[in-house]
């Protein structure tokens, strides 16, 4: 084998920029660099040309403005006076609102559509599947228009609650369900509830050390432990303790119909519950997927290895199938939170007023300031998807199969 | 003396036919809808719950009212009184409104126009669907998307045919620079089609107007609506963001520090807001960064964001088609001596893309049913149309179930059918070994 001698390291040529691999790169990533800058300073010359042709100037000071509107839902106390910033607050804070709760249940809604649809019950597997079909193929702003619609067709007008003959009446004496939304008991915090909060919380804290000990016994001593009876005795028994050890400091406020409207209580607009439950739906039907494509991907031989072990089918799947399934599932489920949480702006089209209704609607609108309302917004949204998306990780990461 | 056998069977007896529980229907019932005690109650509840909602749906659709052209109920009180007091559909809206609900407000009498372009979307899809098609008919794809612009917009005939000329002496310039490099054939092609389409089309295209005045009344903008502005935006978007994905996919995976970074920031950030606020980009912000004697349609304003939108989801497709790609395929390309663009257009992309067709047809019937949304920056597409135009008259006040049940069952055929098709086409380019 003949010894190749090297080249003399050759001088620098400037062809050497476009032909030579190492340089080459170089070159590149300055002309994308440079063409980028002119892009960027393009855009920023005509943004100051049409700006100065308008007489505008872009200015965040409309933030610490009186707002002079009102918002409903509000999640922290909000009055018309309050300023632009915490309208945006308020509604930063609905869009978590709906997206907290719409993930629970899409995921919910989920997995049980994606368990059934691998049923070996004919009937359900089939209606599961026309669920999820129906859903992932119609837009959701249609689902939430939709849902919007039976929301005020099912329920009643509140005047039909009034007068001596009501034509409709409430739930139990405490839920009505009206085209405003669903009147229910709101609790009433009394001296020492916190107490009875306290002990809940630790209680539940309770469950999970007796589940983890229930655990680590069985493992050593293979000794089982009784499960679900000490679980609900201790979700219930040390709260209603101390509940009526404080002297039952929670109490419920019924909403009563008074003359015009319904008066205490707590009211869940029509449109926070239309777009709740057509987010979880739509939401819950791409769930179902994901739920269903990660079960499919275990392989058999892990069910038919349960089995030979002598597990029963609702151990395999709780014990070997879902804690494998779950790598697969967890991944394109962050997204689909993703995806909820974005999809939630379409609240725009229905009134309910969160980021986009508030900060990118009215306060849009009464201000003129677009440029800095929509670039917040987006920030905005921005700062939720890389919150979710990192929770999300950190969860994907902890239940990661560890390897080596 | 003859032993005598005590029994001999004469004859074989033939095998009884099995149990009643164990054949055809009864079988199948009892294994698929009765294994078990939970799952007969399961298979009870359903049926009870599909009896409820049958019974509210069918009386609905039997008993809806159509209606005929002159004649027949033309708001929704006629309905009811032809109903009398009956439960049932008002269709007769969708029968009215028909044209306004697929076209908007596009001019009566050049309601061909759209037609002919459907037809010609259809001609103009199949080449690419099937790949058995003759591949000629892959020229009247290329021409499609010019005429289209014509036969929709009108105007003179000559700005689309010069612009068609263009694209084709961009190829012509490909072809010349290809063989010095992928890459300056790319820019050769976009540097003819850019210079060309913006400083000689329109000069040229007018004084050819002026001596041979050919062409069809002009439709502005705002006045296309309904189904075929979801078409439109649909399809122009996803035709555009699908080469635009593949260079930010690879943009994403180069070891070029700079261009890598552009890239993920780009994607990272359209990745995290919705669209919506996209559109109010397009609809109030986009403006001010476009040069100012520029007037740019809000159409092709909302196009580029919604392009833009679906670019970079078509990336992170693509970018996991590129990652599921064994290493030794990159390295067979250095190994032949090609480089970066022979190896990525010859090796690489081909099977990558092959990987992300799935994810890729996601994004598009995603795409579909997100141009929904154009109607919240007053473009009226299918459901602006519903919402802003049909359910605020006086005559249809109240037609909702009929409309929107329209609305969802023509985009369900449409995001089905691709669904479908995407199915299909995986099996077909499976060249894995089963």
């Amino acid at each position: 084998m003949a010894m190749v001698d090297q080249a003399p390291p050759p001088g620098f040529k400037l062809s050497m920029l476009i032909n030579d691999s190492r340089y080459r790169g170089y070159t590149f990533q300055t002309i994308a660099f440079i063409a980028l800058m002119c892009l960027a300073a393009m855009m920023v010359m005509n943004a100051a040309a049409n700006l100065e042709r308008l007489g505008k100037d872009i200015s965040f000071d409309f933030l610490w403005q009186g707002a002079s509107y009102d918002i409903y839902p509000k999640l922290i106390p909000f009055e018309s006076t309050d300023t632009h910033f915490r309208a945006a607050m308020v509604g930063v804070l609905n869009t978590l609102l709906v997206a907290f709760f719409g993930c629970i249940t899409a995921t919910i809604i989920g997995v049980i559509a994606g368990v059934l649809r691998l049923s070996n019950n004919w009937l359900v597997a089939k209606v599961m599947s026309v669920y999820v079909e129906i859903f992932r193929n119609v837009p959701v702003l249609l689902w939430i228009l939709l849902i919007m619609q039976i929301v005020a067709i099912s329920f009643s007008n509140p005047f039909d609650f009034r007068g001596e003959e009501p034509t409709a009446s409430m739930v139990w004496g405490a839920f009505a369900f009206t085209t405003l939304g669903i009147y229910m008991p709101a609790p009433v915090w009394g001296y020492g509830s916190g107490v009875v909060v306290i002990t809940f919380f630790l209680s539940l804290g309770l469950m999970w050390g007796y589940s983890r000990y229930r655990k680590r016994r069985l493992f050593e001593t293979g000794e089982m432990l009784p499960g679900w009876p000490v679980m609900v005795a201790l979700f219930f028994l040390p709260s209603l303790l101390a509940f009526f050890i404080m002297g039952r400091p929670i109490g419920l406020d019924y909403p009563e119909m008074g003359a015009f409207t319904f008066s205490g209580g707590a009211l869940i607009g029509g449109p926070l519950i239309a777009l709740w439950l057509a987010l979880s739906l739509y939401t819950g039907a791409f769930i179902a997927e994901n739920v269903r494509a990660g079960i499919l991907a275990i392989s058999k031989g892990q069910t038919e290895a349960a089995a030979a072990l002598g597990l029963r089918p609702n151990r395999t799947m709780s014990l070997v199938v879902l804690p494998q399934a779950l790598r697969v599932i967890i991944p394109p489920v962050i997204s689909q939170f993703l995806n909820l949480t974005k999809n939630s702006s379409l609240a725009a089209f229905i009134g309910y007023q969160e980021i986009t209704g508030t900060l990118m609607g009215i306060t849009l609108n009464q201000t003129g300031r677009s440029f800095e309302a929509v670039l917040l917004g987006m920030l905005i949204y921005l700062m939720i998807s890389l919150l979710i998306s990192l929770l999300g990780n950190l969860y994907n990461s902890s239940v990661k199969l560890k390897e080596r | 003396m003859t032993k005598v056998a005590p029994f001999v069977a004469k004859e074989m007896i033939p095998p009884s036919a099995p149990p009643a529980s164990e054949v055809g229907a009864i079988k199948w019932v009892r294994e698929n809808l009765f294994s078990s005690i939970p799952n007969a109650i399961l298979t009870l509840l359903t049926l009870y719950i599909i009896y409820q909602a049958l019974m509210i749906v069918i009386p609905w659709v039997m008993n809806g009212v159509w209606g005929t052209e002159g004649e027949g109920p033309n708001s929704l009180d006629e309905c009811r009184q032809q109903l009398e007091g009956a439960v049932g559909g008002c269709f007769a809206v969708i029968r009215e409104r028909w044209q306004q609900l697929l076209f908007g407000n596009y001019p009566k009498d050049e309601l061909w126009r759209p037609t002919v372009a459907f037809f010609g979307l259809v001609l103009a899809a199949l080449p690419v669907m099937f790949v058995k098609l003759p591949r000629n008919l892959l020229i009247f794809t290329g021409i499609f998307p010019f005429v289209t612009y014509w036969l929709l917009w009108g105007g003179t005939i000559w700005a689309p045919l010069l612009f068609l000329g263009m694209v084709v002496l961009g190829y012509i310039a490909y072809s010349r620079l290809v063989a010095q490099s992928f890459f300056m054939g790319i820019i050769g092609f976009v540097a003819v089609v850019f210079i060309g389409g913006l400083y000689l089309v329109g000069p040229i295209a007018n004084g050819l107007h002026s001596i041979i005045p050919i062409g069809l009344s002009s439709v502005e903008s705002r006045e296309i609506g309904g189904f075929i502005l979801n078409f439109i935006l649909g399809i122009t978007c996803v035709s555009l963001s699908l080469p635009l994905g593949i260079v930010l996919a690879l943009g994403r995976q180069s070891d070029l520090p700079i261009i890598k970074g552009i890239c993920v920031v780009f994607i990272e950030f359209i990745r995290g807001v919705p669209l919506i606020t996209l559109l109010f980009v397009a609809s109030v912000m986009l403006a001010y960064f476009l040069p100012p004697d520029a007037n740019f349609d809000i159409m092709v304003r909302v196009i580029i964001m919604i392009t833009l939108f679906a670019a970079a989801y078509i990336a992170e497709a693509i970018r996991g088609g590129l990652a599921a790609l064994p290493k030794g395929q990159y390295e067979a390309g250095d190994s032949l001596g090609l480089d970066y663009w022979q190896s990525m257009r010859l090796i690489i992309l081909p099977q990558a893309l092959k990987i992300s067709i799935p994810s890729i047809v996601n994004i598009a019937i995603g795409l579909f049913k997100d141009t929904t949304l154009v109607s919240i920056i007053s473009m009226v597409d299918l459901l602006g149309m519903i919402q802003q135009r049909i359910f605020n008259t006086t005559e249809w006040f109240g037609v909702y179930w009929e409309l929107l049940g329209f609305a969802a069952l023509l985009f369900f055929i449409i995001c089905y059918g691709i669904s479908q098709y995407s199915q299909w086409l995986e099996r077909q380019l499976a060249t894995d070994h089963r």
